[in-house]
């Protein structure tokens, strides 16, 4: 085992290799390392950020579905009470006028009832008269016993 | 080379020789035609077939990491692509475990460690005498293909990123604080005197803990790939041996090379962790 100049040799082929191995081989193949590292983590935060965004629009979506079924819910108690209360409207006004008519027909008669009580007690006043006029044989004036007749009319 | 003309001890002699260029003792440069000669030549010598394995796994290396580098995108990544990568990755990520600091240099240096140990151990794999018998016919008498059985360059290294880690420390605690690692522990006092009087005992520990770093970090991948070396060149002498031992011999050649694929990836990760380790040794400000 010689020592020699191949030692000093050595060292500067070494020292050559080492930069040409920084210089030519280590930097771009680092550096492309790190960047295929850093799009890869780039990859995998887009790809978290869209399901995180998918869960979203799912639960957006979710909700969306309940509000539109209690709306529909909502109209559609609103039309069923809205329903009933078309009924009882129709209800009651039908009883209003049933009401209504049997008063007006009621006051018909009542009407009518007392038109032939006056006509009566008219008739009635003139046959007293006329009775009375035969039964005394001479004419009664009726206005003489306007109070007589009145509060026979009166009794009737 | 065949083994047929030599002795067992010259034929393993002459594996571990690497090819030499350097001065002679009378001053003229050339190729040492033996081990005796380049040893003659002292420090004025460089392993040829060391560096030039060395420097062709480093722009292999080079080639293929640069090219898919060059035209590397964000999106699906190809094969080749995909493969560096994974390794660029399984590098980082290691660098991650054990380095907390900011430094840009400490990635690559762990890359390049890792791939260069590892591409010069897989040469191991390639049979012990393929390419010295393919190069001996082309008038190339020593070669060692595998550049981590010499100590040179597992030295290099070493040293290098000892180097490194000097600079990194009086970087980050300063002159002070790195006399002051080395000085003050691990035994410590509150007495002034007795400070004083630990300091050398200290310093004696922490010099020897801060040296044994490079030269264990050289030694034990040297030590490792030169025995494994070794093993193959003396299962390579039993297919000499008749036809019994041979096939035999053969048989363990294999065992042997796919054990060796562990050692190769463990020497190469393990010199690539040590190395952060260092780092981060060098960047701790709190001692």
């Amino acid at each position: 085992m010689n020592i020699n100049l191949t030692l000093l040799l050595e060292m500067i082929v070494f020292a050559i290799f080492v930069w040409f191995t920084m210089k030519f081989v280590w930097g771009p193949i680092v550096g492309v390392l790190d960047e295929r590292k850093a799009s890869i983590a780039d990859g995998l935060a887009a790809s978290e950020k869209g399901l995180k965004d998918q869960e979203m629009a799912e639960e957006i979506a979710k909700q969306k579905i309940k509000e539109a079924k209690q709306e529909a819910a909502e109209i559609i108690a609103q039309a069923k009470s809205r329903d009933t209360q078309m009924v009882e409207e129709a209800k009651g006004k039908a009883v209003e006028e049933a009401d209504r008519i049997i008063a007006g027909a009621q006051a018909e008669i009542d009407q009518e009832v007392n038109r032939a009580k006056d006509s009566l007690r008219t008739q009635v006043s003139e046959l007293a008269v006329a009775g009375a006029s035969k039964i005394l044989g001479k004419e009664v004036d009726a206005s003489t016993h306007k109070a007589a007749l009145k509060d026979l009319i009166a009794q009737i | 080379m065949a083994a047929g003309t030599l002795t067992s001890t010259e034929y393993i002699r002459h594996h571990l020789s690497n090819l030499t260029y350097g001065r002679h003792p009378d001053g003229s440069w050339g190729m040492a035609h033996s081990a005796e000669e380049a040893k003659e030549m002292g420090f004025m010598a460089v392993h040829v077939d060391s560096m030039f394995w060395s420097i062709f796994l480093a722009a292999v290396f080079l080639f293929f990491f640069g090219r898919v580098a060059k035209n590397i995108s964000a999106g699906v990544p190809g094969k080749m692509q995909n493969f560096v990568e994974w390794i660029v990755e399984f590098v980082d990520d290691n660098v991650k475990d054990s380095f907390t600091h900011k430094n840009k240099l400490v990635g690559p240096l762990a890359l390049t460690v890792f791939a260069w140990v590892f591409l010069m151990n897989i040469m191991d794999l390639v049979p012990v005498d393929l390419i010295p018998w393919v190069l001996e016919k082309f008038g190339v008498h020593f070669q060692k293909v595998v550049p981590s059985t010499d100590p040179n360059v597992t030295f290099a290294m070493a040293l290098s990123i000892f180097a490194l880690m000097l600079f990194f420390s009086i970087k980050n605690k300063g002159v002070g604080g790195f006399t002051g690692e080395l000085t003050l522990h691990p035994f410590e006092a509150k007495n002034i005197f007795v400070k004083i009087l630990l300091i050398p005992i200290n310093f004696f520990l922490e010099f020897v803990s801060l040296i044994s770093k490079p030269i264990s970090l050289a030694l034990r991948l040297f030590g490792n790939m030169y025995a494994g070396e070794m093993i193959f060149i003396l299962i390579a002498l039993m297919l000499t041996a008749g036809p019994v031992i041979g096939i035999f011999g053969g048989g363990l050649q294999l065992v042997w090379a796919i054990f060796h694929i562990l050692i190769v990836v463990l020497q190469a990760f393990i010199f690539m962790t040590l190395t952060v380790v260092y780092m981060e040794m060098a960047h701790q400000t709190d001692h």
